[in-house]
This record gives structure tokens, sequence and C-alpha cells, in this order.
């Protein structure tokens, strides 16, 4: 809601008001993650904010410059655990650009299908959410069930569910199962009809528009300014999209749109959010139908790829191989490489230098959260409380992601 | 395309500041200087602010350390949304006396950026508005992700696990 100023008041009148302190957090309910805002209100108003973040704070960066190259994917999935199989892709991806491989058109598809799978879970639960914040329980109940279809399909394809770990350097760890299709087509089939039910229930919403129109707004200069990516840059007028400008895992072949919004508030984020959903539907169905019938589920990368049990009892390259390969003694060429992946909040980079041996020299997540969400306490200062609680839930802040 | 956003931001930036550019190179399609420290600041800013190179966002700022332990750099990644070029920016300092100008006045961005830098390697950004750490507790007096501070040695042999060994 718009902020009311009272000219009456003088200026000082206003240095002589004492404001109050209020603790927003580490561990609130709405804040849907673990970061503390101190807020300093003058009524319900809120004068400003310091945020404080790094309560999980795991040391990724440290613990990566250990671990083999396989071994840093299940670091990956704890970044944006809402999308994890996109982080798992994005780190699978830069990779391969090091040891330069060719992955099949087959699994490029593939991974397509699972990175707009867990693009629909996250914006998902960030536009459900949002609806829990202003009050309706009801449509995040409904849309849940179909966030637990996507981590069956997630399921039948690794094991995992939540932190999946999905996909090996090189392709997939094996052939998706005739289960696994007959889910995914499942999904794509009756997502819809859900969708479409929620979006009836909170697009048109008198309620619901009230609530979130000009509510946390950002001007398109700001959001460049700060660096914003993803949703949130896009709901402010920006048609900035990394699958499009520099498209990855073979998204020129597909057709689709970037939606964008104009005033960058909360329910242009829910927009842009809803309308990303119905786009990624329509790329999972575009590679469905043009899913290649040849070119396996993984590319000819031994070094990288586990070879199967049968030729590891038999022949002895293979054996070495894999020795190799669960040693963590597999040696990749010297280089300095940035990959990014349009996570589900935004750019997600890997910046990766490699000094040529077992494990990276240097590795940094370029997190969209954390670069994002410094911008808070400039978006809702002068607004009221409960606006922030739905800024914040429709900027999509992740713990995991924020504090890596 | 690369390399001719490479040609162009080297020929910009030697004729604007000559001798500013350490070295340059073009790896995995993606240009890469290394600017003197004393022109950082400069260098951004005619990349920003030039309405031919137009680098207006910010990608990415981050630390790094040379593999002899004595110097420290920033990379910064900047990116012309509107011709969709990138560049990569490093500057190295000697590690005894890590300073280097902020960011913070060209992007708003850079501001949890460098205080992460500064938290994970110590680097001073001089006019930073509120260098404190960020990431880690107020109270560690280290700078976690410097090389001096190996993790765990996974050949040790003073731990005894006979049943999951290595």
């Amino acid at each position: 809601m718009s902020k009311k100023e009272n000219k009456n008041i003088t200026a000082e009148a206003i240095e002589e008001k004492e404001y109050s302190i209020l603790n927003l957090g580490p561990t609130h309910p709405a804040t849907h993650g673990i970061f503390q805002n101190v807020l300093k209100m003058d009524g319900e108003i809120i004068h400003e904010a310091t945020p404080t973040v790094g309560y999980i704070h795991r040391a990724f960066e440290k613990l990566a410059e250990r671990r083999p190259y396989n071994q840093i994917t299940p670091i990956t999935d704890r970044l944006n655990y809402c999308s994890s199989p996109i982080n798992n892709m994005g780190w699978h991806m830069t990779v391969e650009k090091l040891i330069n491989a060719e992955i099949p058109k087959r699994v490029q598809y593939m991974r397509v299908i699972v990175m707009e799978l867990a693009r629909i879970a996250d914006h998902l639960i960030c536009n459900s959410v949002i609806g829990v914040d202003t009050g309706a329980m009801t449509g995040f109940l409904y849309i849940f069930q179909w966030r637990e279809k996507i981590y069956d399909i997630y399921e039948s394809i690794c094991g995992a569910r939540l932190t999946t770990n999905i996909g090996r350097i090189g392709g997939f760890e094996r052939e998706w199962s005739p289960k696994t299709w007959e889910l995914i087509n499942d999904f794509v089939k009756n997502y819809p009809k859900a969708l479409t039910e929620f979006t009836n229930l909170l697009e048109r919403n008198k309620i619901f528009m009230d609530r979130t129109i000009n509510c946390g707004p950002i001007s398109a200069e700001m959001a460049l300014n700060y660096s914003f990516t993803g949703p949130n840059l896009r709901a402010a007028g920006v048609d900035y999209d990394v699958r499009v400008a520099t498209p990855y895992s073979s998204y020129e072949d597909f057709d689709f749109i970037i939606p964008v919004g104009t005033s960058g508030d909360t329910y242009d984020r829910f927009m842009v959010r809803q309308e990303e959903m119905w786009q990624s539907l329509k790329i999972i169905e575009q590679a469905i139908k043009n899913m290649p019938k040849e070119g396996g589920f993984h590319a000819d990368v031994p070094d990288f790829y586990l070879p199967p049990k049968e030729e590891v009892y038999n022949n002895m390259e293979a054996l070495i191989y894999h020795f190799k390969i669960v040693m963590g003694e597999t040696d990749v060429p010297k280089g300095e490489i940035y990959h990014s992946v349009e996570g589900g909040n935004g750019e997600l980079g890997y910046y990766l230098v490699s000094d040529g041996g077992r494990t990276p020299y240097r590795l940094h997540f370029r997190r969209p959260c954390f670069i994002y969400y410094q911008a808070y306490p400039e978006m809702i200062k002068g607004g009221m409380l409960s606006d922030a609680i739905i800024t914040m839930s429709s900027m999509n802040v992740i713990a995991g992601e924020l504090d890596a | 395309m690369s390399q001719e956003v490479f040609n162009k931001v080297q020929q910009a930036v030697n004729e604007k500041f000559p001798g500013a550019i350490e070295s340059a190179e073009l790896t995995f399609n993606f240009p890469a200087f290394v600017i003197k420290k004393e022109f950082i600041h400069q260098v951004l800013e005619f990349l920003k602010t030039d309405e031919e190179q137009n680098f207006h966002f910010l990608t990415d700022l981050t630390g790094f350390q040379t593999a002899d332990e004595k110097q420290l750099g920033v990379i910064y990644h900047l990116h012309n949304m509107i011709k969709n070029h990138r560049v990569r920016i490093k500057t190295f300092f000697d590690i005894n006396k890590p300073e280097i100008p902020t960011a913070t006045d060209l992007w708003d961005g850079a501001n949890w950026m460098e205080r992460e830098t500064f938290d994970f390697y110590g680097v001073k950004f001089k006019g930073h508005p509120n260098l404190k750490r960020i990431l880690n507790m107020d109270e560690m007096d280290i700078h976690p992700l410097r090389k001096e501070f190996p993790l765990e040695d996974q050949t040790r042999e003073d731990k005894d696990d006979k049943m999951f060994g290595r």
C-alpha cells in the first residue's frame, strides 16, 4: 500500500519521535527461512531495516576447494533447495565446458525437461506462499500436491526428492524408465488444470490485488543497479533471461516468451512467475515432442562418467576409470570459466578456476538471492510491516542460496 | 563475437588509460583483462559510463588468492545487457596491503558482494559505507578462504576408523 505523508509534522517533531525496534526473525514463521531483520518502526510504518544474514552459512566455497568435481554436485543442491536440479545441471554444464565435452542432443533435452520442472516447483512454492502471507491458505494447500508430483518425477529419475544430486558430469546416471515418462506426461497433462484453478483463486481476486499491487515496488534502474536478475528483474520491466541471452543446453531450439512486468511490485512478481510456469510447461511439451530417439543418456567422457558395472568387472580400462572417478583422482584441464544458468531466482553463475588438479582452485557461486536481498531494506522503507512480509516472500529469498 | 568484444574493450581502455592493462586473454570465449590496481576504479567507471562500452550491469564480484599466496585479487564480471557482451576484469595486489577502492559508488549491488569478499579474503574496500563481516560471525579474526587455512587433510593418519577406514 502507498505511504501517506503527514504534512503537519515538522522536522523537530520527527527528531523527537521515539521509534520502536522490532526483531523480525531469525526464526520467524513469516520469513520462511533463517534470517533476521531489525526493523525501526514508527507505529506500523517501517522507518529503517537492518538485515543480518549468514545463519546457515556452510562454507561451500571452501569445501569445494577440497572436493573432486563430481562430489561438488551435492553441495550445489543445497544452494536453492527449491529447485536443486537447476543448480546441479548448472554445475555439470560448467565442468563440461571446462573439459570440452560434447553432450548429445537427447541429454540436453532431458536436462531441459528436468530444469523446467524444477522451475515450476520453485515458482509454485513462491507464488502459493505469497497467497499464504496474504491470508489465502487454500491455494497453497491445493497446489502443493503438484510439487509432490514433481518430486515423484525426480525420485523416479535419481532416487532423491529434495536435495536431488540429479545427473552426472556428462549426462544422466541411468536411462529414464517408462514410469518416469508416464509421470512426466501425466504432469504435463493434468497440471494446467490445477494451475488454472490456482490462477482463478488469486490472479483477479480483489482482496489479493488490493493487497499486492504497489507493495514493495522497485524501478528498473534501481533493480539493475542492485544487480537483480530473474523474475524480480523481469517484473521491473527488463527482459533479461539467461536462457535467451546466452542459451545453454539447447534452449535456442525452444519457442517461449519472456514475461515482463511494469512496476516491479509484488503483484508483478507474482504475475511474472505465474506466466513463467505456463512457459515452462510449453517448453516441456516441446522437449517431449521433439525428443531425439537416438543419442543415449550420457556423453562419451570416460574420465568423468562411471562405466557400467559389468564392464568394470571384465574390462581393465573400465576398472581404472571406475577407480579414478570413485577415488576422485581425475585431473581436469587448466582454465577459468564463468558459466551461468537461469535458476529459479535469477542468474545462477559458477565462477570456476582450475589449476589442473583434481579439485577446483577456486569456485565461486554467484547466488542471485544474496545479491538482490540487499535491496530489501530499500524496498520496504516507508511501507507497512505486513507489506514487508509479502515483499519478502514475493522476492523468493531462499536461505540456502543467501548464505551458501 | 567475443573476439570482437575483446579487441574493442582492449583498444578503448588502452586509448583512455595507457598502461592500465597488465595482461589480456580470451579464455573459453570470455574476454578477461588484468588491470593495474591504481587504475581499477577509473577503468570500471569508464566501462560503465562510456556509451560505446556500456557495461552497466555488475554480474559478480569476488575475491581470489594467487597460488604463491603473496597476492590477493578481486574479480569483476561486467555485462552489457543490450548488446549481450560480457567481460571479466581482474586486479591483483599485495596480500599485506589489501586495499582497493570500492565499487559501491558505481553499483549499489556491489555493497554485499564487497562485504563478502572482505569477510572471506580480508580485502579492504576503501570508501565502502559499511565494511563489516556478512556471512561469518563478527568475532572471527581470520579470513577463512585464504589458502593459509587448509581444510582437514584427507591423508592424516592419527584418525583410527577401522570400519570405514580411509
